[in-house]
């Protein structure tokens, strides 16, 4: 069996390193997102792109060269996916109706010496629907961890539920800073990722909760910390085959799923890791440093009154 | 003994998998090319046009699989589209501008497949192609409108009775008036809050003898509500005539309306008719003119021949235009004193004076209504793109039995359902609201089908990556939780089939590539647990069962917590996002079901209540 671990692995040994660990990516994300913030989408920012495709591959250099000649010369051009295939974006106008901008746009690039251009994708987004959604995505994000904040809680223990809240903080946060460091574009599917995210690396915290609460109340040691290593390694193996099996389809995501799903995949990749570690590191630490206790979790048996007595009819 | 499922267990989950595989089935029947053609305008499709179509495909030899009429729609499928492409052309010309010739693909499964309720899932416009609009309609303009509307009312009352006013201007969503003397401003008050019940009026606290009029809150929601009902009824309209089998309109919020036109190909032409404007026009019949010479071909000059909508009688009218729709702040239909129909039209000042003196000395007079609107003709224009033509109809003929002002009746309408008809298309064809599109998204049917297959190829290999490291790894307990896996994939397509709201997008595709990873972790759980138990010296029996009970919870918290993201998800995202949560959630049910239940199922069946010297994990 290839993830056994039968020594306990001291893991709170390390809660020293994982604590600065964090806050440097952490600090590092904050600065990123201070500094050169997120590369928005479309989604977010509004504005008009479209995708077109050729016969055979495209000079993006002449393609540039007849929208500058039409009045487009804001436009942005590259390939997407493959070289017969291009991508134009605008930023909002104020001067063209958005109705008709994209057409005009197709009739630009539709003949060009690389063949007929033909329509993939237009997408347009108005300036207002792309605030109101940046507003939203941010409230989707709080709202689900004040959901899950209440539920674990309910489930668990409130230290547990701030455990593992400020894990998921954690690990949206770098995330989210990835995106910002690397450059890479910031659109819905990112943020449904960012979310499933959240679900996946929730789903490994409950995990190692639920053996630590179980260890609590079964194994014999007073040690805290000793408990929690041990819940760690016991549940190590499953976290391991759980986010390697993730990884495969992830994988299998980022290379064959094409380049519409590639930020989805990017995000999902990245978080699993991420999610993996602050599920030991973070969420348990935070647990720990809380001052989790055996009597916080054994359910306490409330005497009634009188039940020692006999009945009287 | 452990380890045993009652029968009605095992009858029980072979009942919901079997739903499964049946409601999954349709997606594997694929789809034909079809064309639908309906009437116009809610019209009867008759057995006579199905004839005429059948006719026509078998003259110009164009083969189809099958023509019947079904939900009041001629529905006629074939074997490829370059077949369907040519008979709608073929179709449309036989048919003219009365019927509706639209494209479509129909689901191919067998009939007894239909008949208990088994479709194949809907795909979202990215997998399908076509075009996604979100419209806004600017509320600015219809309030102001209402606000040039209550200036003009203001002063006509007050004139009328004869109250002198200082002056009457704008202010804030209302207006203010301003009187010389107090009696007057009194007088005012008391007349204006009889007359104008719905506006609030009231004495300024800082101004001297002036009266401020609002509108409510209410009134403002009716303003609103108002104009996007007028704006979804005409785009509805223009969508109908658009040919797009399953078209989608619907309001979203207070100011906005979601076209979706799933495999429109020509999205300019599809945003020119939905931008352009019908209008409507009052004209004075030419009495003097003979319909009948007219309608030949001797029209007298200054006039021009129309037909009746309905009669398709024809009608000669001068071409001096008395007033045009945008004129029209409001028309409904209702039951006059004697409970015939009728329909009641409200104009603008300005339109009401022009209406008042032309009417002036036309009294017992006919006044006809002209309806302009857009229609596909059948036609192609040399470069390909489907010819449109402006369409001048005649929609009512009424004689003019008064002076008419800012509100006005049409009275001999035949049935209150013409009459209603006739108020819904004077409300098409008025000035609203302006709309505007504030987002479009729209995908070709070649990166459609591209995203169909990518999607595919990702969710096979993400799968076969699985499949295989869990019979690597646990072997025997490996099949089971593959067994499981495929199950769950089966599960979720059927479910997915089986809601009417749930459609597969390509992050929806992604959702249950997803979910493949993740469903194995309630397994992984369990089997893990199970190796505990045996390394902790239980024997095979009691550590499956200990194995699956102590798991069980761990499971049950983890994927509920992964649920409430999804519900997140889907009540704050939109078309595909949506997909993607809808996926994400029915993922997380069906794998809860085939990882604990199905599997133990099967461990049961296998190696439940009997002897067994070692497990296979």
């Amino acid at each position: 069996m290839w993830f056994r671990f039968k020594n306990t692995i001291n893991f709170m040994s390390q809660a020293k390193l994982a604590i600065f660990f964090s806050a440097v990516m952490i600090l590092g994300s904050i600065a990123s997102l201070s500094i050169n913030g997120l590369k928005f989408g479309l989604d977010f920012t509004g504005g008009t792109l479209i995708e077109v495709g050729y016969d055979k591959a495209a000079d993006l250099t002449e393609i540039r060269g007849q929208l500058d000649a039409n009045g487009f010369g804001d436009a942005v051009v590259q390939h997407f996916g493959t070289s017969s295939d291009v991508l134009i974006r605008l930023a909002p106008r104020n001067d063209v109706k958005p109705e008709t901008l994209s057409n005009q746009v197709l009739e630009v690039v539709s003949t060009t010496s690389s063949g007929e251009a033909e329509m993939r994708r237009i997408e347009f987004v108005g300036p207002s629907v792309g605030e109101e959604l940046k507003e939203q995505g941010g409230l989707a994000m709080l709202v689900a961890l004040i959901c899950i904040l209440i539920y674990v809680a309910f489930r668990f223990e409130w230290r547990f539920a701030l455990g593992s809240v400020l894990a998921l903080a954690h690990d949206v946060t770098i995330t989210v800073g990835l995106f910002s460091i690397l450059g890479i574009e910031f659109d819905l599917t990112v943020l449904a990722a960012v979310l499933a995210v959240i679900g996946y690396s929730l789903n490994d915290t409950i995990v190692v909760f639920d053996r630590i609460r179980e260890n609590f109340r079964k194994l014999r040691i007073d040690d805290v910390s000793e408990i929690i290593n041990e819940s760690l390694t016991q549940t190590l193996s499953r976290t391991t085959i759980t986010s390697l099996t993730t990884v495969l389809v992830l994988l299998a995501l980022f290379f064959k799923g094409g380049a519409l799903i590639h930020g989805f995949a990017t995000a999902l990749l990245f978080g699993v890791f991420i999610g993996t570690y602050s599920s030991i590191f973070v969420a348990s630490v935070a647990a720990l440093k809380l001052g989790i206790s055996r009597e916080d979790m054994i359910p306490t048996v409330i005497e009634k009154e009188g039940a020692d007595q006999d009945a009287l009819m | 003994m452990l380890n045993k499922y009652p029968l009605w267990k095992y009858l029980l989950i072979l009942v919901i998998v079997s739903a499964g595989f049946l409601y999954a089935l349709p997606n594997m029947y694929g789809e034909d090319p079809a064309l639908q053609i309906s009437a116009t305008r809610g019209g009867d499709v008759e057995i006579s046009q199905l004839e005429q179509v059948k006719q026509a495909l078998e003259q110009n030899q164009i083969p189809f699989q099958s023509i019947k009429i079904e939900n009041n729609q001629i529905q006629v499928r074939f074997k490829d589209t370059e077949d369907q492409l040519e008979a709608r052309d073929v179709s449309m010309q036989v048919l003219g501008t009365d019927f509706i010739v639209a494209l479509n693909i129909m689901p191919a499964q067998p009939k007894w497949l239909e008949d208990v309720g088994g479709n194949p899932m809907k795909l979202g416009l990215d997998l399908r192609g076509g075009v996604h609009f979100l419209m806004e309609v600017d509320m600015s303009v219809a309030l102001q409108k209402k606000q040039e509307e209550m200036l003009a009312d203001f002063r006509a009352e007050l004139r009328e009775q004869r109250i002198r006013y200082h002056r009457l201007t704008e202010y804030g969503n209302g207006v203010k008036v301003t009187f010389r003397k107090e009696d007057e401003m009194a007088a005012a008050l008391d007349h204006l809050s009889d007359t104008f019940a719905e506006l609030t009026i009231d004495e300024s606290r800082s101004e001297d003898n002036t009266l401020l009029a609002t509108m409510s809150e209410a009134r403002v929601k009716e303003v609103k509500e108002y104009a996007l009902q007028q704006n979804i009824t005409i785009i509805r309209n223009r969508v109908n005539q658009l040919g797009v089998a399953e078209p989608l309109v619907m309001r979203q919020g207070a100011e906005r309306i979601v076209v979706e036109l799933p495999g429109v190909q020509d999205t300019a032409r599809a945003k020119e008719i939905l931008g352009a404007t019908a209008t409507l026009e009052f004209r004075k019949v030419d009495e003097d003119a003979d319909a009948a010479s007219a309608a030949t071909g001797r029209v007298p000059p200054g006039s021009e021949v129309f037909y009746d909508r309905r009669t398709g009688q024809p009608v000669v009218l001068k071409k001096d235009v008395i007033l045009t729709g945008n004129h029209i702040t409001g028309a409904n239909s209702s039951f006059d004193e004697y409970q015939r129909p009728q329909v009641n039209i409200d104009l603008d000042g300005q339109g009401g004076n022009k209406m008042s003196h032309f009417t002036k000395d036309n009294i017992g007079k006919p006044m006809a209504t002209l309806f302009v609107e857009y229609k596909a003709t059948g036609r192609k224009k040399p470069d390909g793109s489907l010819e449109f033509e402006a369409i001048k109809e005649v929609i009512n003929v009424a004689t003019i039995q008064a002076r008419l002002a800012r509100s006005f009746r049409i009275t001999g309408i035949d049935s209150p359902n013409e009459a209603q008809n006739l108020a819904l298309l004077l409300r098409a064809g008025a000035l609203i609201a302006p709309i505007q599109i504030v987002e479009e998204r729209t995908v070709g049917p070649s990166l459609g089908q591209e995203n169909i297959d990518l999607g595919m190829t990702a969710i096979i290999w993400g799968f076969c990556l699985v499949l295989a490291f869990m019979i690597l790894y646990y072997r025997g307990f490996g099949v089971v939780a593959n067994i499981a896996l495929a199950l769950n994939l089966v599960l979720i397509v059927g479910v997915m089939s089986l809601i009417p709201g749930a459609t597969l997008t390509l992050p929806g595709m992604a959702g249950i590539v997803l979910t493949v990873g993740m469903a194995v972790d309630a397994n992984v759980l369990i089997f893990e647990r199970i190796r505990e138990e045996i390394i902790d010296g239980r024997g095979p029996q009691q550590a499956i069962h200990q194995g699956y009970d102590s798991a069980f919870s761990t499971i049950a918290d983890a994927n509920i917590t992964t649920f409430i993201a999804a519900v997140i998800l889907f009540a704050v995202g939109t078309g595909p996002i949506k997909g993607f949560a809808v996926t994400l959630a029915i993922g997380i049910i069906t794998s809860m079901f085939t990882a604990i239940v199905v599997t133990r199922a099967v461990v049961n069946a296998s190696v439940g209540g009997r002897k067994v010297n070692k497990l296979s994990i």
